[in-house]
């Protein structure tokens, strides 16, 4: 079961990006209708990965729309942070989830 | 702060009864709470198929669309829940108040047509959001004792939360119910 999950989050593509570019992997939990660090610092060409731990699908959606990842239960979904700022995102399906990621240059 | 009070109490009045029972000997049961949980869930859904049928609205779609997949989520667990823990959920009447309460308001809204119907219909997912947290809140979680079943009322209380602010955010991006023929 454990495997299967962690095959399932490699299988996962990151759109436009070649692997070798790819930087370091934060994750960062969904759980309890929360996000798990809150916050997180990063560099631009890091990935942020959202790992969806309750029953109902959540989002990761920047306030400012730049992004958006759909995370279904039990599953994760990933984002390369290409713009450095502060990012403040929400749940567009649970509002009361909110969330920052500071991407450093 | 009084006006405030008068109005959470009009929104709970359904569940009043048991919200005074509660303070007395007859507590509710886990087989109560379990089915009040559920139906609460099952009207919500109900509501949103009657949504998804009536609203040309894509926002109110999206909005009925996300009801339905998280408290069928929500009931999927409830259901697999009282199985593993041999309750029988059981019928009681804060769970026939809701159900009536909720028959009323769906021969309301399909009096409704096009915005008239999307703003009723957003306005009333505040205002029954609001009543089911209330009494998850004030009653269902205080007075579950299995400690399984309070842990899934108080993931449910904090969606459900969620599902309260989406809806008000819902009823600000829709035209004012009088504005709505000029859209
Ligand atoms: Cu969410």
């Amino acid at each position: 079961m454990r495997r299967l999950a962690i095959l399932a989050v490699l299988a996962l593509e990151v759109p436009g990006v070649p692997a070798s570019s790819a930087g370091a992997t934060q994750t960062v939990a969904m759980k309890g209708i929360a996000y798990e660090p809150k916050q997180v610092t990063v560099h631009v060409g890091d990935i942020v990965e959202w790992a969806n731990q309750d029953i109902v699908a959540h989002t990761a959606t920047a306030r400012d729309k730049s992004w958006d990842v759909n995370v279904l239960p039990g599953k994760a979904g990933r984002m390369v942070m290409k713009t450095p700022g502060r990012f403040d995102y929400i749940c567009r399906y649970h509002p009361n989830m909110t969330g920052e990621i500071v991407v450093e240059p | 702060m009084a006006k405030i009070h008068l109005t959470l109490l009009g929104a709970c009045l359904c569940l009043a009864p048991y919200g005074a029972m509660a303070q007395g000997a007859a507590k509710l049961t886990d087989p109560q709470i379990a089915h009040i949980a559920y139906t609460a869930g099952q009207i919500d859904i109900q509501a949103a198929e009657q949504a998804l049928k009536e609203s040309k609205n894509k926002e109110v779609k999206a909005f009925a669309n996300d009801m339905v997949r998280d408290h069928k989520a929500v009931n999927e667990k409830a259901l697999a829940l009282v199985k593993k823990l041999n309750v029988k959920p059981e019928d009681n009447e804060t769970s026939r108040q809701l159900v009536q309460q909720a028959e009323a308001k769906r021969k309301e809204l399909s009096a409704l047509k096009g915005a008239a119907f999307d703003k009723a219909y957003a306005q009333n997912e505040v205002a029954f959001h609001q009543q089911v947290n209330g009494a998850l809140q004030s009653t269902l979680i205080p007075n579950a004792s299995n400690g399984e079943l309070k842990d899934l009322l108080a993931t449910g209380l904090k969606i459900f939360q969620g599902h309260q602010q989406h809806a008000e955010h819902l009823v600000q991006s829709l035209p004012a119910r009088t504005g709505a023929l000029a859209h």
